[in-house]
């Protein structure tokens, strides 16, 4: 009993003990920290895209069901249904977007394949070139292409040369011109999609299939091809949606017969002042947009967006099957065996004409013809906007290839032009802040996705992609209709804010990406070495991220650089962008001087690509 | 065994990666219905020579035989060979039903056929109620099995395995080792199989072709490869052995080696081995033993009791010689024995014919 007593005169001393330690707690010890708190660095982020992105969007969808006098009515929506040119338009507008994603994707499935299959290193420098036109503004290409196809172009030359012609054929100004610009718009798109989807085949399978007795061509249409299916699709409804909001190819090298929704939404803005029709005229667009992404769901489902596990996932959601997706399924298991068929007949046939020998090594046919198949698609994304350069030395008065004589004057009258000159500076000044902005509200916001448990960690990375899935044509118009009661439009500011709700998705992806690759111990031993927070990220983690940050940074830059859409509203004549200057001259006339400003502009963006590429690439390796 | 026919014929198959010779002019034979396991460790190119076999790499040079018809650069779907791939390489998007059918399909066989020969190949593996399920929806397991069946179900003339245990834990693959060996002798089929893991081979194979650095050190039995080794890699790689360098100092009908400390040692007759020559002594701990004072052996080696490693059936002995050499002995415990104490001068003995001279090699010291 005795020693009992004892012991628990001891328990008390040690409760005693405790209390005093927490009396000299050390700061911060006597209470875990607010999670809610510890986000901050996500909030102005946040802040920033309800204020500038989601607030006006949805008051100009609110706008779209109200009437002159400020009534609920569905009068803008009527008047779509029942005027037959807005019905068109919005058919012609799916029909191009459709068209668009078919010859995307089966000029685009080569060559990713070929990417695909490639060793990393020479993947890497494939992808730099098909990455190449994405980032190359759309308004010099478009212009290149103007170049090259217009009635004095390269190729209505070579035509006539050839005697194949004799008289300049109309290549663009229409149906043709509008589907040549747009499948070399989203072509980079669709081969980024479909090659993340077949890095994931195992390439092992295909390798099995031979051993098990099947020809190339069986182990392509009835293993790999199934297996990259998900990729396709992903590519298809990324392309088509991303086609519906386009503009300028179609307002460039499209006629009157090309007109899509989102041309009538600016002339509906411009002309008309009309805000609550072009609500309306937006939500149709985001209605569409929508349409299809609810009828993807309902075919393949939506977890083949992620391009995670290729085939599987989406065979074990046939669950649901009906008979839509049965039927689609048979008759595909029909066309693979078919087409797999062809291809062994064809090998066959080659076989005849070259017969294989178990004593040589064997050439593979395949590959070669997927090579030339791939280059020319590249090829067709990357050599047009290069014939800008040397018709921008053109001593004559016309755009015109081959250009006649050599001079630098076009040079000197884009130098000389005020209203040129200005534009290319404030182009750059606006780019300039819209990097910085970006890059800190994307980092900090980064930061917290990567390394926090937050609560809702998916709507928030919904609202921070939400600017790339909404088509640019809505944020656009409904940021005019904000600034114009804020007085910030045709302001630097203004085009500041607007680009860089634009960029900043581009900031938290490739920060968030290098942020995973980063081992947090580093951290951890700053800390425990007596380092504070801020003297942790600032002397350990900044300087081993800082690669990502600049890449993030340049990606801001072009993305404001090249942007179109939200300078056509928010800026008018004396406070033009570059892009803005570009395009009113390709409406009023086409000239040398578009030339001369293309091929700075291709230069500029080509040396920042390819830095931001570069050094994205060391961020992640490292 | 000895009169059935060749199957498969390696002969001086070799390839290169830039500088680096994955193969150097291997060669060896395959009987029909053998099972040979090719063994080594990584990048010993034992991987590299089944890839050449199964047509998937072409060689440098050389020639590869496949059932008396030259394959060399053949392509796969040609050679009548059949692969289980490390990750089995079941096809995601096909049911096992599916998977198994694949290479009869391949084959034009008709559908009534087709259906008979995959659920006898289901039925041999005992998984024929998985028909319908897609590959992942079975453990780890049956994936092997199924890759299995599919492999076999068209009965081609070899059967090659990749590491096809590597991905399974420990119990299972032993499980699994049992299991394969049992198809092999139940369906009679040429098995070509890749391991780096040793034990796996010698439970598994006929015989055995230890590659290391792109050379075949040695092919032979299981038991040939563990107590006859004929170099120093072989006999450092399969099993725990005791390595202790000396100079031949008699040769002839006994072989006579001077070991560290002036240690003489008799060992197996080597008519390779003339006077002088450096060589490895090399004999198994199971084959040494501690002996009393009075007790005589072929060879006696006398030194001090180092260490004493007590793991369950066994009991481990490090004694430590003059000139810093030291023996492992290994005994199996015994309860009554005697207890020892590290420090106590101990006497260890072992027979000539455990005893095996290896010449010594630059590249293969251990």
């Amino acid at each position: 009993m005795g020693s009992r007593a004892h012991d628990s005169t001891a328990g008390e001393r040690g409760v005693l003990a405790v209390s005093v330690a927490s009396a000299s707690a050390l700061p911060g010890a006597a209470r875990p920290q607010s999670r809610w708190l510890a986000a901050w660095p996500l909030y102005p982020l946040i802040v920033f895209l309800v204020v500038f992105l989601i607030y006006p969007v949805v008051q100009l969808l609110w706008l779209s069901f109200t009437d002159p006098s400020g009534h609920l009515s569905l009068v803008n929506y009527t008047r779509i249904a029942t005027t037959p040119v807005y019905l068109q338009v919005l058919a012609i507008t799916f029909k191009i977007a459709g068209w668009t994603t078919v010859f995307t994707i089966l000029a685009g499935y080569p060559v990713a394949y070929l990417l695909a299959t490639l060793p990393e290193r020479r993947r890497d420098a494939l992808m730099l070139l098909v990455l190449m036109p994405f980032w190359t503004s759309f308004l010099v290409r478009t212009f290149a292409w103007m170049v090259l196809l217009g009635r004095n172009g390269a190729v209505n030359r070579l035509l006539v040369a050839l005697g194949i012609v004799d008289a300049p054929v109309s290549l663009i100004y229409n149906f043709s011109g509008v589907m040549i610009g747009m499948v070399q718009g989203m072509m980079p798109l669709a081969i980024l999609t479909m090659v993340a989807v077949m890095q994931n085949i195992d390439a092992t399978l295909a390798k099995a299939a031979h051993t098990l007795g099947a020809r190339g061509g069986q182990a392509f249409w009835r293993i790999y091809f199934p297996l990259s299916l998900p990729g396709v699709a992903a590519a298809g409804l990324l392309v088509f949606i991303t086609s519906l909001g386009f503009f300028i190819i179609p307002a460039l090298l499209g006629g009157a017969h090309e007109t899509m929704i989102s041309q009538v939404i600016i002339s509906v803005i411009q002309e008309l002042m009309n805000w609550r029709f072009a609500g309306a005229l937006s939500l149709v667009l985001l209605g569409s947009a929508a349409l299809v992404f609810y009828l993807y769901d309902r075919v393949l489902g939506m977890s083949t967006l992620s391009g995670g596990a290729a085939g599987s996932d989406r065979l074990a959601e046939r669950g649901r099957a009906n008979i839509l997706s049965t039927g689609g399924a048979w008759l595909g298991g029909r066309a693979i065996a078919l087409f797999g068929w062809l291809c062994d007949r064809a090998a066959l046939l080659w076989e005849l004409v070259v017969p294989g020998s178990p004593r040589r090594p064997q050439r593979r046919l395949a590959r070669g013809v997927l090579w030339v198949a791939g280059l020319l698609v590249i090829a067709f994304l990357v050599v047009p906007s290069f014939f800008v350069i040397p018709v921008s030395f053109t001593a004559d008065r016309f755009v015109e290839f081959p250009p006649k004589g050599f001079s630098l004057r076009w040079y000197a009258t884009y130098l000389g032009s005020p209203a040129w000159i200005d534009a290319t500076i404030r182009s750059i000044t606006v780019a300039f802040m819209t990097g910085i902005a970006a890059t800190l509200l994307g980092a900090a916001a980064a930061f917290v996705l990567v390394r926090q448990r937050i609560v809702g960690r998916m709507a928030v990375l919904t609202l921070v992609l939400m600017p790339l899935i909404l088509p640019r044509m809505i944020i656009a118009v409904a940021l005019f209709y904000l600034f114009a009661r804020l007085g910030l439009v045709g302001t630097q500011a203004g085009l500041v804010i607007g680009h860089t709700v634009l960029a900043v998705p581009y900031v938290v992806i490739t920060v968030m990406a290098v942020l995973k690759t980063y081992d947090e111990r580093y951290d951890q031993a700053a800390w425990s070495l007596g380092a504070t927070k801020w003297k942790a990220l600032w002397h350990i983690t900044l300087p081993q991220i800082r690669a990502g940050l600049i890449a993030g940074f340049l990606f801001a830059f072009v993305t404001s650089f090249d942007d179109l859409t939200v300078a056509l509203f928010i800026t008018a004549g004396a406070t033009a962008t570059l892009p803005r200057q570009m395009w009113n001259d390709l409406l009023l006339q086409v000239n040398p001087t578009l030339a001369a400003v293309s091929t700075v502009i291709l230069l500029l963006i080509t040396v920042f690509i390819v830095a931001a590429e570069l050094l994205r690439r060391r961020a992640v390796r490292h | 065994m000895a009169e059935s026919k060749i199957k498969l014929s390696v002969r001086k198959a070799t390839k290169h990666y830039g500088a680096v010779t994955a193969l150097a002019e291997a060669s060896f034979d395959m009987r029909e219905g053998e099972f040979l396991t090719l063994l080594g460790p990584s990048g010993s190119g034992k991987t590299t020579l089944l890839m050449i076999v199964s047509g998937l790499t072409q060689p440098d040079g050389g020639e590869v035989w496949i059932d008396g018809r030259l394959a060399t650069y053949a392509p796969p779907h040609k050679r009548d060979i059949g692969i289980v791939f490390q990750n089995y390489a079941l096809f995601p998007h096909l049911t096992v039903y599916e998977n198994i059918a694949f290479p009869l399909r391949m084959r034009q066989m008709a559908e009534r056929k087709i259906a008979e020969e995959v659920m006898r190949a289901l039925d041999t593996v005992q998984l024929a109620h998985t028909a319908k399920r897609m590959p992942r929806e079975l453990s780890g397991g049956q994936q092997q099995r199924i890759a299995l069946a599919r492999c076999t179900v068209y009965r081609p003339s070899i059967v090659l395995m990749d590491e096809p245990l590597g991905a399974l834990d420990r119990k299972l693959r032993d499980q699994m080792q049992l299991e394969i060996k049992h198809l092999h002798q139940h369906l009679g089929i040429t098995v070509l199989y890749v391991t780096h893991d040793q034990d796996e081979a010698m439970t598994m194979s006929d015989r055995i072709c230890l590659m290391n650095n792109g050379r075949i050190e040695q092919l032979g039995a299981p038991q040939e490869l563990y107590f006859r080794p004929r170099s120093v890699f072989v006999a450092d790689f399969l099993g725990e052995s005791n390595l202790l360098p000396g100079t031949v100092i008699e040769s002839g009908a006994s072989l006579v080696v001077e070991g560290p400390g002036g240690l003489k040692v008799r060992a197996m007759p080597s008519p390779d081995l003339g006077v002088g020559a450096r060589v490895r002594l090399m004999a198994r701990p199971e084959s040494l033993r501690l002996i009393g004072p009075g007790e005589e052996a072929d060879n006696v080696a006398e030194g001090t009791l180092a260490e004493i490693v007590f793991v369950g059936g066994v009991r481990r002995y490090y004694v430590a010689l003059a000139g810093e050499a030291m023996l492992t002995v290994k005994e199996l415990t015994d309860a009554g024995a005697a207890a020892r104490s590290p420090g106590e001068p101990v006497r260890v003995g072992w027979e000539a014919g455990r005893t095996i001279a290896l010449p010594e090699s630059a590249g293969s010291s251990p």
